[in-house]
């Protein structure tokens, strides 16, 4: 099992290895997989997690709301087709975190989370085509911010 | 007979009727519907139910009304009417040629032997028209169509869907397996199928809706988002453009392949159009 999911992750790089030969290198969503954790922040630089809090909320990025109760009740109408967020910090550290934010089918192939920061999904609309869903300083926001649900 | 003797009993039973039944249906695919089969009326809203529920207060009505005179009304170069050879629209006879239009939207797709593909109730409804009307199509989405699509609905409604597409020997199997490879396929930037949301999650809320099984059943269906009749291929249009994913034509081959599937998958639900939703 750790196995295939070490293979997933290696082609993924190679996929990634081979779209950054095209065009928009700066653009292609670059991660390195261990062990089913990503450890190392995808900007270099800290999350600020009141951003994240934002983007989380926001319909057009994170969207998290959707599918997610979190400790954001000021929001009306959360959804609950994936777990309860509060104390999500307690459950995973942050390398699994950032995982399971930029592409949790590593972890779950038949999930129904986006990934948020892939690309070459199918049928993609114009508009988004090429285009993670969250940039990668957004990610490392949300990231933050979900350290604080301990 | 104790407690146990009893449910031992219903158990064997059970499995008796459904041994039967698959004998009888020898090459039935089984239901991926979950435990239970059910329509998007049931997780409606109090709201909707009620308008869904009196002929009066369905908002869907008018339009229908409004297709039922363009029913009687002569047309094209032939100058005929479809009461013309179909008889009066809820003449369960369906006339001298006997063509009812009784039971049509619950037996619908059914396969067009002329295109060699599935054919739905809005491209059937323009076949008359070129065929034997020698009239002009209606467009797809046009308030005629949805009418005219509403009219013949409900002219179904309490008659079980009755696909039998997933018989290798229907013509529609075909069109059957294409639909269901389009309902498992992950598409758009959120990279979801069909089955992510009215498969695994049904009955779950998703923000402030209630994901049902996504069935085909009500349609065409009164949405109040829309504050009109809608299509099931607007529908389909809908769900797709929402995960971000390019959606597909009226009427386009793949959305028939996936309206053959769905209706195969609500297989025994009574018709309920035109529905309202919000
Ligand atoms: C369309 C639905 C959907 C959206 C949108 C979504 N998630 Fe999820 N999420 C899920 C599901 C379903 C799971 C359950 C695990 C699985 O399926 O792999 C999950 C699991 C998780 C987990 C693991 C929780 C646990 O206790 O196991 C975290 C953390 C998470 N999501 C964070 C987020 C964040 C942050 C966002 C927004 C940036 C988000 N999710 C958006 C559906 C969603
Ligand atoms: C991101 C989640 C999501 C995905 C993916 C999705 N849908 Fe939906 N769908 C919804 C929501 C929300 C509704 C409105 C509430 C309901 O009836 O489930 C809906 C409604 C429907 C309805 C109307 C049901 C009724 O009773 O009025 C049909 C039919 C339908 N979807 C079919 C599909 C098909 C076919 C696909 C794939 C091509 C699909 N959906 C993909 C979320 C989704």
């Amino acid at each position: 099992m750790k196995h295939t999911k070490f293979m997933t992750a290696a082609i993924g790089l190679a996929f990634v290895g081979a779209f950054a030969v095209n065009a928009q290198a700066a653009d292609m969503p670059k991660f390195t997989i261990v062990n089913d954790t990503i450890p190392a922040s995808l900007t270099g630089k800290p999350g600020d997690a009141a951003n994240g809090r934002k983007v989380a909320i926001d319909r057009k990025k994170g969207n998290c709301l959707a599918c997610h109760v979190m400790p954001i009740p000021e929001q009306q109408f959360h959804g609950h087709v994936g777990p309860d967020l509060h104390g999500v910090a307690k459950r995973y550290d942050e390398a699994t975190l950032r995982m399971r934010v930029v592409d949790p089918k590593v972890l779950n192939e038949d999930t129904m989370m986006p990934s948020f920061f892939t690309t070459g999904q199918h049928r993609v609309t114009k508009k988004f085509e090429g285009k993670t869903i969250l940039g990668a300083q957004e990610v490392e926001d949300v990231i933050a911010y979900l350290k604080t649900l301990m | 007979m104790n407690f146990k003797t009893i449910i031992t009993t219903i158990a064997v039973l059970g499995t008796g009727i459904t041994l039967a039944a698959c004998q009888m249906d020898a090459y039935q695919a089984p239901n991926p519907n979950g435990s239970e089969l059910w329509s998007g009326y049931k997780t409606a809203t109090a709201e909707t139910r009620a308008m869904q529920d009196d002929d009066f207060a369905n908002p869907g009505m008018p339009m229908v009304d409004s297709a039922a005179a363009l029913y009687n009304k002569k047309d094209g170069e032939a100058n005929m009417s479809c009461a013309d050879c179909h008889g009066a629209v809820d003449d369960p006879k369906g006339g001298s040629k006997g063509l009812p239009m009784k039971g049509v939207s619950a037996r619908y797709p059914v396969y067009d032997a002329d295109t060699k593909k599935p054919i739905n109730v809005e491209l059937r409804i323009n076949k008359c028209r070129t065929k034997y009307q020698k009239a002009k199509e209606y467009k797809y989405e046009s308030d005629a169509m949805l009418g005219m699509t509403g009219l013949i609905a409900l002219q179904s409604r309490g008659i079980p869907m009755m696909s039998t597409a997933d018989n290798p020997s229907d013509e529609l199997n075909a069109a059957w397996k294409a639909g269901e490879a389009f309902y498992y396929e992950r598409r758009g930037q959120l990279n979801m199928s069909c089955k992510h949301c009215h498969e695994d999650h049904q009955g779950e809320l998703i923000r402030a809706e209630v994901l049902s099984q996504g069935q085909s059943n009500g349609f065409p269906t009164y949405r109040l988002k829309w504050s009109k009749l809608g299509s099931l291929h607007r529908r389909f249009r809908g769900c797709n453009g929402n995960i971000r994913a390019e959606p597909y034509g009226y009427g386009s081959d793949e959305y028939l392949n996936l309206e053959t599937y769905l209706a195969w998958r609500g297989r025994g639900l009574p018709m309920e159009g035109p529905s309202v939703r919000k």
